[in-house]
């Protein structure tokens, strides 16, 4: 280990702590009924404010994804990793309209989780129990996703070796990160998201305005890019990337967008954010005040260029013995910057990707304890009860992750968090489209669920690692000509590529419809909707707020 | 997600805050299509170009975030055309309940 890679350590380890305590400390933060409630545990007494809402629904959704994995997909692919930035530009006015109305349903009925929601709409647990364990799973890479990005800063600053070791520093940040969750609760991501977000601003307004200049503008850093993407992977026979997007790969990036944007808030954490605002004005505001992160990100993908240009490589993971492309920002920052602010960036990176590892595995766990303990174990479990299980289950699915991390490396990082919106987005006709109508039959949704699900695993499946051709689950683009209906190939020889989540969507969606039509027809009951019309726009007036909080329990 | 018809249920309590207006929420207004503009960043073809440029930067690039600032805007307009619409809350009170909240404490 280098002296510079000392002082980076000490700050990185000093800013950790200083979080950690943070993190304890947050458990009296605006504190009303005690952390032995699942309201108070898992969603903070559904009382955030306009400006704590922006940083923890902000630190929930820009993570390690946005500041690694996003760069990364850059740097090795070029223009298609830009998918990233219309992503989260089109997110905001598709769901600003459907979120308003699941936050007054789910606060009319004092819904914790989006099967929650599901259960008292179609009053069935079993629609519910799909939901929650798609959300479960779904979420589980897009943990291992932070793990990749910390660990990709813990490998940098020097903490390398090889083997169970080279994982270890790994293990003690999340036994921190599972005791602070677990003790806290959703307060604790939400003050340290505070932090979190003005570490990231000062690192990343500096890097966006140094770094081009210090590399010769623009121009000479995407000529670099253009040359570098240009050359042929000789495992291939095709270029590796280009700066500007390809006849195979446009409807590649349309569909990457589209989906994205349409899973990010069937994501339990997504919606344990918008559930623990305390209005519909807080999260009207949001939308308009979220997109500020979206020109962070398109900025800081244009980093994977800069890396190129600054020559780069991927530092070579200590465990797998192969080049980890997670490393590229990381390594830029430290190749730039003089060490005490390459150990602040790395500091503000590692807490970036802790903040929203603990929103995920707080929402995975209370859609285990409300749609899968309290519906199918323990019917008359109190809400002290809950609360336990839920902590418990935070502890298990972090655990979970980490094996993930150690066990699985995908050649990008990303690919572990659109193979998780394959999964998600096979619940957008139970949760999104039934916010608006009842239309679609209870079976027709399991029955579209089941397909789209079973596709979309399978295509996943078929898909070859890009770099060497062979193998399976090596991304989530699919050429068009692999598409087969029973044997027939709609798309003929294509070479065009699309993204797997949105075919398995449209899977899902027609079988719904049609399984709908039948089982109307034959006159099949549908369940009991407990919600009412007005529910859905519902806000909260100040002085039944408590009492709607309390029956939530 | 296309908005759809609002369901006004028959259990709307009687009670109007909106002063003779019915409880809508956000979901008619025609404002709420300018939502739908943010979406031509999906039509690829129309700006995978590199030029002109922008300080450097291609075209493909400048324009989408360009786009940033569009989505933003039409957001904010839907937020702001629809923020005096009544909703349905159990009490009367049309205050902004941030305001409500501050008062609250005080």
């Amino acid at each position: 280990m280098t002296g510079a890679q000392v002082t980076e350590l000490i700050i990185f380890v000093v800013l950790f702590a200083a979080v950690a305590v943070l993190g304890f400390m947050a458990a009296r933060w605006k504190s009303g009924g005690g952390l032995h409630q699942l309201d108070e545990w898992g969603l903070a007494g559904r009382r955030f404010g306009s400006w704590v809402t922006w940083f923890l629904v902000g630190g929930d959704l820009y993570t390690a994804y946005t500041f690694v994995a996003v760069p990364a997909l850059v740097f090795g692919s070029g223009a298609v990793g830009f998918y990233a930035l219309p992503y989260t530009v089109i997110l905001y006015p598709i769901v600003f309209l459907p979120v308003l109305r699941l936050w007054s349903v789910s606060r009319s009925h004092g819904y914790v989780t989006p099967a929650d929601f599901v259960r008292g709409r179609y009053g069935s647990s079993l629609l519910a129990f799909l939901v929650a364990v798609t959300g479960i799973v779904a979420t589980m890479p897009y943990i291992a996703l932070q793990l990749a990005g910390l660990e990709a800063v813990l490998r940098t600053i020097g903490l390398n070796a090889g083997g169970w070791l080279g994982h270890l520093p790994l293990f003690i940040a999340f036994i921190i990160l599972a005791l602070y969750t677990y003790s806290s609760g959703l307060r604790a991501p939400a003050l340290i998201a505070f932090v979190k977000d003005i570490l990231i601003y000062a690192v990343i307004l500096v890097a966006v305005i140094y770094l081009p200049i210090h590399f010769g503008g623009w121009t000479s850093i995407l000529d670099a890019a253009s040359t570098k993407l240009a050359k042929v992977n000789p495992v291939t026979g095709k270029p590796t990337g280009s700066v500007l997007l390809t006849n195979t790969n446009q409807l590649q990036y349309a569909t990457l967008a589209l989906g994205s944007a349409l899973a990010l808030f069937l994501y339990p954490h997504s919606v344990t954010g918008v559930l623990a605002s305390k209005s519909r004005t807080v999260i009207k505001r949001n939308m308009v005040a979220l997109p500020a992160y979206s020109l962070l990100l398109g900025l800081l993908a244009l980093l994977g260029y800069v890396a190129i240009a600054a020559g780069i490589k991927p530092l070579t993971n200590g465990a797998t013995g192969k080049a980890d492309t997670n490393t590229i920002i990381p390594a830029l920052f430290g190749h730039t910057f003089p060490a005490w602010f390459a150990g602040i960036a790395f500091a503000a990176i590692g807490i970036g990707a802790l903040v929203p590892a603990a929103i995920m595995s707080i929402a995975a766990a209370n859609l285990w304890t409300r749609n899968i303990y309290k519906a199918f174990l323990r019917p008359s479990a109190t809400g002290e009860q809950e609360a336990r299980q839920a902590k418990i289950a935070s502890l298990v699915v972090k655990l979970g992750a980490v094996l993930f991390v150690v066990a699985i490396n995908p050649s990008f990082s990303i690919d572990l968090q659109l193979i998780g919106g394959v999964l998600i987005l096979q619940t957008l006709p139970s949760v999104a489209i039934s916010l608006y109508t009842r239309w679609l039959h209870l079976w027709g949704l399991v029955a579209g669920w089941v397909v789209g699900m079973g596709w979309g695993v399978y295509l996943l499946y078929i898909i070859p690692s890009p770099t060497t051709g062979t193998g399976h689950f090596g991304g989530s683009a699919l050429a068009l000509a692999k598409l087969s209906l029973f044997g027939w190939h709609p798309f003929g020889a294509s070479t065009v590529q699309i993204y797997v989540g949105m075919v398995a969507l449209i899977a899902n969606l027609v079988v719904a419809v049609v399984v709908t039509a039948v089982v109307r027809a034959v006159r099949v009951p549908g369940g009991h909707d407990e919600t009412a019309g007005s529910d859905y726009q519902a806000d909260a007036p100040r002085d039944t707020e408590r009492e709607l909080t309390t029956t939530a329990v | 997600m296309p908005p759809t018809p609002p369901t006004s249920s028959p259990s709307t309590p009687p009670a109007d805050p909106g002063g003779g207006r019915r409880v809508t929420g956000a979901v008619l207004s025609p404002w709420n299509l300018l939502l739908l503009l943010p979406l031509v960043m999906l039509v690829t073809p129309w700006f995978n170009h590199t030029d002109p440029k922008l300080i450097g930067l291609p075209f493909f690039y400048w324009f989408q975030f360009a786009c940033v600032l569009l989505g933003v805007a039409c957001v904010w307009i839907v937020y702001a055309t629809t923020r005096r619409k009544p909703v349905n809350t159990v009490s009367a009170d049309r205050l902004d309940v941030d305001d409500l909240d501050e008062r609250g404490r005080a």
